[in-house]
């Protein structure tokens, strides 16, 4: 403990020099709005990158359900703006492989990893552990531009002529080694690589940084049992972020190597359009583990911090503290530690040794009971509450019913027998869409509603919030749940077209249906977008200091807070965040000094 | 662009634009109006919205299922004796997640109905409950052990080893399509190697013609086999990475570069048969590409025949070995070019069998 004093000491001292700059700190606007150090600014601008990204990987989803929908009909626009890639008004099969794979790599990478964790690790954290910035304001600001720059690769690969990656978002070797087995495999795919690459390299900085401001920035009497469920989320993504994405990493330059300088890590025994190739005695299998080590746990990276934001958020609305706050950290904990050992459960029918995939069988059908005994706290604290619908509250009863419905059919696909039939059908699309997609999305939509009067001084628009939530859940549920019947008939997913297959083409109805569900949706968020932006500018002020009555040290900084958060003195810690309701009292903030009399610790 | 699809564009924005400014009129109206009240009153309808949500989403699965079913395979029995172990399990899971998922759903959202905000009720302060947890982490516990133990029974049957008596089918997939190799009389799989493969001189498979065993191997155009026989399938790629799908028999594996996979299973009814249990006068047991491998991906189609062991032997007899394919007058003394094929390892049966 000494030692922890003499640390906490040691950043006061130096958050009081710090302050006394702050006051003489005059900010141009490359400072403020661009190179910016400010972890606000930085949040605000991952998010506004991760908009831009999901309004593109949404928008392809909604041009490859045009061809899902109606492969059939024609429609000249799509001629007008692609080009030879919708020659005659019908998107070319090139060009849909190309929209499937750029759709997960942006949606699953650029939106909810970098967008997600970006915005609220580098909002919350400093907010909600009582820290003037992050550890390193400038590695921070790094972070974000390298991102910005994989991004401008990746983008780029857009435009090239032969078209962006093909392969899938996984870009399983050989098919994205070798240029001849799709065009997608051709230039797309070494821009594709290289930013990948620096796309890690901002994730790991990001990381870092997340961490070490967690276990060295708490201000005085914020002990690592008072954190808010949002920080340990992020936490916990950050430690998995720094574990697994090198190992990636080492996966993808393994990969340049095939493709740029003839080595054979991955290529073996290949005759591609009746060419011979030399390579001989690599695996193609060792790849997908490379990949997966990360893989898996990266939809854990996802999922976690938006663990912690419902929890939050639902707490504070429910105005009831969250149920079983050990309990809740103990199974993010488990979650961490578990997701690094099932990630082979993607390879059950990979050929691999059988015996190796039972082993998995087990530890995937682990990690099910701490997320079960997360959902049942979840339930258990709305159970009398008095809950107020906020637009933030309703996506995080959004979120436990996506992450019920998506959860539950995991345990279909966790079990390799079962999944020896599902596997790669539309079974697994709803699957994983539900639980990691849409469940996130709620998430992040449910955060971004509930801290934008934090970010900008003013409210989003309630109505139009509503509108965008029920919108999106019914659309969700319309567009996915219909999709595990597809996967009973063991349709496979990665298809630009059914009409030619006799056990498949009787979906053909249900995939206008489908389709159309998935504009609606589309279309609702372009609404979110709308009230976002229409909002920063014009929505209804904030005129308390905290509007929703919560407990965390976000809601005691000034309503426009400064570079710095506090004016004054970093806030003191006295309690953990979740006295809603103790004692009659309908809340207490953490800043509050336990009172005499008062009932024992939680 | 066509006059409607201007239309269309129009008409969503229009929707667009007047769902905004009713959006904005209604906030003007709830601070007139006082931002309490607008909040008991948005709050009231959120609240009964959960409800409708709960029950019309309920009567939306249902129907669902109703619509569906009859087009899944679920009502269609598995044509494998493993494809029947994987129905049992899939009934098993679909009961206990079932009923977990009506559970958690209606738990939830009746709560958020239950239990919106009112003046009259003060939210219970409720942190933990050591005993409640251990419940909810001792249940799933349990439950998932039951699910793993029947998971991993059938899978080690499906997995295990193919009967002695079972025939032995290679399938071989490049793109955009599926290779067939029967080992002919004498039940032997010829030697091949990958660097032998010449479609244009009618070698696609990499045969390598040194070896007698060779001269006998079928390379018919479709995959057939007999009902009630066990079968195993020697599963091969030739550039990038397939997947033999067997929707009907509940069956899947890839196809690897440079590592031969295997599965075996027992067809049960006849292609003849299948026709009459689906009602469908054009039922074929398909063969799906299930991993992506490239631009012609969803047109990398298989057919299966399963039928009688007289269908099979009549068909058989019909068949011509590749080898006369190739060499119409018999096997030249130069052997065609092949480099001498003796020193490689790659026998097919040797490598499989290492393999498991």
């Amino acid at each position: 403990m000494s030692n922890e004093a003499a640390i906490q000491s040691g950043a006061i001292a130096h958050e009081v020099q710090e302050q006394a700059d702050i006051h003489h700190h005059h900010e141009s606007f490359i400072s403020k709005y661009i190179f910016s150090q400010d972890h606000k600014m930085i949040a605000k601008q991952y998010l506004i990158t991760g908009m831009i990204w999901a309004l593109i990987g949404g928008g392809m989803s909604v041009l490859f359900r045009i061809q899902l929908g109606f492969p059939e009909a024609t429609f000249p626009w799509l001629e007008d703006i692609f080009g030879h890639w919708a020659k005659g008004g019908r998107i070319s099969a090139e060009f849909y492989y190309s929209l499937v794979t750029m759709h997960g790599t942006i949606l699953i990478f650029f939106v909810l990893t970098a967008g997600l964790t970006g915005t609220f690790a580098n909002f919350l954290i400093p907010f909600q552990v009582g820290a003037r910035d992050m550890a390193s304001p400038f590695m921070n600001m790094l972070s974000y531009w390298i991102f910005v720059l994989a991004s401008i690769v990746m983008l780029s690969s857009l435009f090239v002529q032969t078209g962006p990656a093909s392969g899938g978002w996984t870009v399983y070797p050989p098919l994205s080694a070798i240029g001849d087995a799709a065009i997608g495999s051709k230039t797309g795919m070494d821009l594709w690589l290289v930013s990948m690459a620096l796309f890690v390299v901002s994730q790991l900085l990001a990381g870092l940084n997340y961490v070490s401001t967690i276990l060295n920035m708490r201000t005085k009497g914020m002990t690592m049992t008072r954190l808010p469920l949002t920080v340990w989320g992020i936490f916990f993504t950050a430690a998995l972020g720094i574990l697994s994405f090198p190992v990636l990493f080492s996966g993808f330059i393994l990969l340049m190597f095939d493709r740029n300088l003839g080595t054979s890590f991955f290529l073996s025994d290949l005759v591609v359009n009746g060419n011979v190739l030399p390579n001989e005695g690599g695996s193609a299998i060792l790849y997908q583990h490379l990949f997966w080590f990360l893989g898996h746990p990266e939809v854990y990276i996802i999922i976690l911090p938006t663990m912690g934001i419902v929890s939050e958020i639902m707490s504070v609305h429910a105005r009831k503290p969250i149920f079983g706050y050990t309990a809740m950290v103990a199974s993010l904990f488990a979650i961490a530690v578990l997701s690094f050992l099932v990630w082979a459960h993607h390879m059950f029918v990979s050929g691999m040794n059988p015996f190796l995939g039972s082993i998995f069988v087990l530890l995937t059908l682990l990690i099910a009971v701490p997320s079960s005994i997360k959902v049942f706290n979840w339930l258990t604290t709305l159970w009398r509450g008095n809950i107020r619908f906020t637009v933030g509250m309703l996506f995080c009863i959004g979120f436990v019913s996506n992450f019920i419905s998506g959860g539950l059919t995991g345990i279909w696909v966790g079990n390799s027998t079962i999944d020896m039939h599902v596997h790669d059908t539309y079974f697994n699309i709803a699957h994983f869409h539900i639980v990691m997609g849409v469940s996130a999305f709620m998430g992040m939509f449910a955060g971004v509603y509930h801290w934008f009067p934090k970010m900008y001084g003013r409210y989003m628009n309630n109505t139009l919030g509503y509108i965008h939530f029920w919108i999106t859940l019914i659309c969700a549920y319309v567009i996915f749940w219909p999709m595990h019947y597809e996967g009973f008939a063991g349709m496979p997913r990665r298809y630009y077209d059914y009409s030619n297959w006799e056990s498949f083409k009787q979906f053909a109805e249900l995939n206008k249906v489908i389709s159309f569900a998935a504009i609606v949706s589309f279309l609702a968020q372009l609404m979110f977008l709308v009230n976002f932006f229409y909002s920063i500018f014009k929505g209804r002020k904030v005129t308390s200091k905290n509007p929703w009555q919560a407990n965390t040290l976000e809601w005691t900084t000034p309503i426009h807070p400064i570079h710095g958060n506090w004016p004054g003195e970093i806030p003191e810690v006295h309690r953990w965040p979740y006295d809603y309701g103790k004692d009659g009292i309908d809340f207490i903030p953490q800043t509050e000094p336990v009172a005499p009399g008062e009932s024992g610790d939680h | 662009m066509t006059s409607n699809e201007y239309f269309i564009i129009i008409i969503a924005l229009l929707v667009f634009i007047v769902i905004f400014q009713i959006a904005k009129a209604s906030e003007f109206v709830s601070i007139l109006r006082g931002e309490k009240r607008a909040e008991k009153q948005s709050n009231r309808i959120n609240g009964f919205l959960m409800l409708v949500f709960l029950i019309g989403g309920l009567i939306a699965a249902w129907w669902c299922n109703h619509v569906l079913y009859d087009k899944t395979l679920l009502g269609v029995p598995a044509a494998s004796e493993h494809g029947e172990h994987i129905d049992t399990m899939m009934w098993i899971t679909l009961i206990i997640t079932g009923v977990v998922f009506l559970l958690t759903q209606i738990l939830l959202f009746w709560f958020a109905y239950r239990y919106q905000e009112s003046d009259k009720r003060k939210a219970y302060y409720y942190p933990h409950n050591n005993t409640l947890e251990l419940i909810w982490t001792a249940v799933p516990a349990i439950t998932f052990t039951i699910l793993i133990a029947f998971g991993l029974y059938y899978w080690f049957q499906i997995t295990g080893e193919a009967p002695k008596d079972s025939m032995e089918v290679e399938i071989t997939g490049h793109q955009f399509q599926w290779e067939y190799r029967y080992p002919g009389k004498d039940n032997v799989f010829g030697r091949q190697h990958y660097t032998l493969v010449d479609a244009s001189k009618s070698n696609p498979l990499g045969q390598d013609w040194n070896d007698v065993a060779n001269h006998d191997d079928l390379h018919p155009s479709e995959m057939h086999l007999v009902v009630n026989k066990p079968v195993k399938l020697i599963i091969r790629a030739q550039d990038v990475i397939h997947d033999v799908g067997l929707p009907h028999f509940r069956l899947k594996m890839d196809a690897v570069p440079g590592m031969p996979t295997t599965l075996w299973f027992t067809p049960k009814y006849t292609t003849e048969e299948m026709k009459k249990i689906t009602g469908n006068e054009n039922f074929v047991y398909e063969i799906a590409c299930d991993q992506v491998c490239g631009v012609g991906h969803y047109s990398m189609r298989g057919v299966i025949v399963v039928e009688t062991q007289e269908e099979y032997d009549k068909w058989v007899a019909t068949q011509k070995p590749q080898f006369l394919t190739a060499f119409p007058n018999g096997l030249p003394s130069t052997t065609a070019g092949a480099p001498d094929a003796t020193g490689l390892q790659n026998s097919t049966v040797a490598q499989v069998e290492g393999q498991h």
